[in-house]
């Protein structure tokens, strides 16, 4: 992320058109990439998880799209700094890339009321799967629609760093790496905590005997046996 | 002090990372919050353990002990 800041500085060439604004697209697209293909990955973790029954596919679905949503926060804040300095509006309504961001975005919000909505773990994990699936499919029809629609307002990825020199376009590989690494990171860093916390709950069950052992609070986050 | 006098779009490009920078400190912040109650409930959890291993160590010493 460090070489990917002091490219986007001191190495990329600053745009003709939008000047020191198109910096944003450096931060920008590879969150919105990322958190994007966090939700696909979603998808597929809970495809497993319905193959096998195995909770850790339910976690790992979990812990992906929540990182997921937090860079979607990212990416919509990111996105209305960058409209609001390069169009003059915080946000633009008839522009199909953002509704769609957003539409995405609102989604996978509701996942977390789903999840605790349900209070048998079992089948909290499995719905939650099932939303993880389809809303994982929705996203690359999503985007794959509006791509098609070839929208003249909103700045297309591939056209950017395509059509530029090459060092935007090196600069926005290290950017996409730097931000992926990141996600793993934090998705690896999450899910060894949440192992880490259901492996002291099992143990305290063990030292406290089964029925002493108060039930755990009822949770959004998947439960591991 | 130096004061950098931010213009234009400097501010905006300034706005969008330092947006990343706090997202990223404020999961990092709850992480490190939850890994604080992971380790208190370890400490916890060892606090436990000790007590029974002394309890145990105590029990076959009581027995043994002489009757008068």
């Amino acid at each position: 992320m460090t070489s990917a800041v002091a490219l986007v500085f001191f190495y990329a060439p600053t745009d003709a058109d939008q000047g020191i604004i198109q910096k944003i697209f450096y931060i920008h697209v590879p969150m919105a990439i990322v958190a994007l293909c966090g939700f696909i990955a979603g998808g597929v973790f809970a495809v497993l998880h319905l193959r096998s029954g195995e909770r850790r596919w339910d976690l790992r679905s979990y812990v992906t799209i929540h990182l997921s949503v937090v860079l979607a926060v990212g990416v919509l804040l990111t996105g209305s700094i960058w409209a609001r300095a390069s169009w003059g509006h915080w946000w633009v309504w008839d522009e199909p890339m953002l509704v769609v961001f957003l539409i995405i975005f609102l989604l996978y919000v509701t996942y977390w009321p789903l999840r605790f909505s349900i209070e048998d773990p079992e089948r909290q994990s499995r719905y939650a799967s099932v939303f993880a699936i389809m809303a994982g499919a929705f996203v690359p029809l999503c985007f794959g629609a509006v791509r098609m629609a070839q929208n003249l307002t909103h700045p297309q990825a591939g056209t950017m760093t395509t059509s530029g020199p090459a060092s935007v376009t090196l600069t926005f590989l290290v950017s996409l790496a730097g931000v992926a690494l990141l996600y793993t990171t934090l998705c690896t860093y999450e899910l060894a905590s949440k192992n880490a916390t259901s492996k002291l709950r099992s143990l305290r069950r063990r030292l406290a005997g089964d029925d002493d052992f108060a039930a755990p609070a009822r949770s959004a986050a998947p439960q591991l046996p | 002090m130096t004061v950098i006098a931010l213009a234009g779009g400097d501010r905006y490009v300034a706005a969008a990372y330092v947006v990343f920078v706090l997202l990223v400190l404020t999961y990092l912040a709850i992480m490190a919050s939850k890994l604080s109650r992971i380790e208190r409930e370890v400490v916890e959890i060892a606090d436990i353990v000790e007590a029974r291993d002394t309890a145990a160590a105590a029990a076959p010493a009581c027995e043994k002990a002489p009757v008068a």
